[in-house]
């Protein structure tokens, strides 16, 4: 069952300035390298997803996270990921939220009209492709935590309990979607 | 006790509301024919009908929507639907068309036909015209009646009635607004689309945000201000009298409070509205309207969370359950 506390917007932590203040002379290759191994996993698992992202599967998207000193431009089809500093201008959209959030977003954990209303979540651009990108993944229900400690090879496992730990203490349990699979 | 009709927009969606306790889920196809028609939202004919064999396993119904206008040029597409509707195993079919509703009674006699609320049917003739025309089991009401006008059109009538009891507030005349189509030659009736996220913008400027619709600046919200869909009945008009809200505020309608009435009005059945929104919205609000009948089953205080984060403007009203402009 979804957490109703996770679930609501509004609940969920932010990274503390010092942390992110902490990150910004960090490398951004090997996190690339990482959630860009994440995104082909789920390219490969998820064909469903990019069905429904029909004509905007090849749109490129911005994403924000207020709360670090990077962010990330994804293409879903074919699929690349890039970590950037600042987002670069001539992106399809742009999306804009807390790293929680956008996190809870991809898991299907929060509503996204609901932090639209809540002003948590911000959209620039081409609104349609935005709407596609979260009916698309919210239908996937992806659990990220599986997916990246899946690139770990023999160190999966515990590799996997780290990225639980650390999805509990941002978003919450693993939500509705996961366990009825 | 009274049934719990709970959207879907994805297979995902419909699991989650089956979870949450759902007594049945209406979805649509992934085209035209149903008015949530947004992009990356609804079922392919495949998904529809693995969804209502899982539903039926379950012991859930579905009900699909095919609740748009069909274009005199491509009636097809909408027969299509309805064939596909009925091979898939649906529980309903939920119709605003009156020709489509003659298609589908001639076509499939046995099969189980709503009034959508598309139709507007808001008195015991326009219902009772549906129950004999076309045997309608079941209508949906529009928004815009009391309870006590629901309790008498009830009464009066053959039919079954369904309410909605949370989610978007429509109070135009449902079927025949044209405020989406003005702004953007789209609308819910005909494209099954109200405020294209095609025609949306947002714009982010010093002072908050600007919402959009084909154009026209419809909101500007403050950078705390909580925000509502890009719809032109809910858009923040500037007049001689000053700047506000002049058709409806953004706001979602919760009518938790009144799930006695409704009972006791002969509601058969209570709506969430909501196919276009996510897995989350649609757990937390059918678990809530679950637990809110429980208690009222058994005469019991409901311990439930608020709604208030799920709504539009974070604000909700009994709209036009609780009339006090008579």
């Amino acid at each position: 069952m979804i957490d109703p506390s996770a679930a609501s917007p509004g609940h969920l932590p932010t990274i503390p300035p010092l942390v992110a203040f902490a990150m910004r002379p960090l490398p951004l290759l090997p996190l690339q390298l990482v959630l860009g191994g994440v995104l082909q996993r789920i390219h490969r698992r998820n064909p469903a997803l990019f069905d429904r992202l029909g004509p905007h599967a090849r749109a490129c998207f911005g994403i924000k996270p207020i709360d670090l000193p990077f962010a990330f431009v994804v293409e879903a089809k074919p699929p690349r990921l890039s970590v950037v500093r600042d987002l670069p201008p001539g992106l399809d959209a742009r999306i804009s939220a807390s790293f929680a959030n956008l996190l809870a977003l991809l898991e299907g954990k929060v509503d996204g009209d609901a932090l639209m209303f809540s002003r948590e979540l911000v959209i620039e651009g081409d609104v349609e492709a935005v709407l596609a990108l979260r009916n698309a993944i919210d239908d996937a229900q992806l659990d990220l935590a599986a997916e990246a400690s899946s690139l770990f090879g023999p160190l999966g496992a515990p590799a996997r309990r780290v990225f639980e730990a650390a999805r509990r203490q941002l978003i919450g349990p693993p939500g509705q979607g996961e366990q009825s699979r | 006790m009274m049934e719990l009709i709970c959207p879907a927009g994805t297979p995902a969606a419909l699991r989650s509301a089956i979870d949450a306790g759902a007594d049945a889920i209406y979805c649509g196809f992934n085209d035209e024919t149903n008015a949530r028609n947004f992009p990356g939202l609804n079922f392919s004919r495949d998904e529809m009908r693995k969804s209502i064999a899982l539903a039926h396993g379950r012991g859930a119904r579905v009900l699909v929507a095919i609740n748009t206008f069909p274009r005199a040029s491509a009636v097809d597409i909408w027969h299509r639907a309805v064939d596909d509707a009925v091979s898939a195993g649906a529980d309903a079919l939920i119709l605003a068309d009156i020709g489509l509703m003659d298609y589908t009674a001639r076509r499939h006699p046995n099969q189980r036909l709503h009034v959508s609320v598309q139709s507007a049917a808001a008195n015991p003739d326009a219902i009772a015209f549906y129950a004999e025309t076309f045997g309608a089991k079941r209508v949906v009401l529009p928004r815009v009646l009391s309870v006590p006008e629901i309790a008498e059109i009830t009464r009066e009538s053959a039919c079954e009635t369904e309410v909605f009891v949370f989610g978007g507030l429509c109070v135009m005349a449902e079927g025949r607004c044209s405020l989406s189509s003005y702004a953007t030659g789209k609308s819910p009736n005909m494209q099954g689309v109200c405020s294209p996220p095609s025609h949306v913008t947002y714009e982010q400027t010093a002072d908050g945000t600007k919402s959009s619709l084909g154009g026209f600046v419809i909101n500007r919200f403050g950078l705390s201000e909580p925000a509502g869909y890009p719809t032109l009945c809910k858009g923040r008009f500037s007049t001689a009298q000053g700047a506000g809200y002049i058709f409806e505020d953004p706001v979602s309608l919760d009518a938790t409070t009144l799930l006695k009435g409704m009972r006791d009005a002969g509601v058969t059945a209570l709506k969430i509205e909501g196919r276009q929104r996510g897995r989350a919205y649609v757990e937390s609000v059918v678990r809530h309207f679950r637990r809110a009948l429980a208690a009222l089953e058994s005469g019991s205080e409901a311990d439930i969370a608020s709604l208030k984060p799920f709504t539009e403007g974070q604000a909700s009203t009994l709209g036009a359950y609780r009339k006090t402009w008579r």
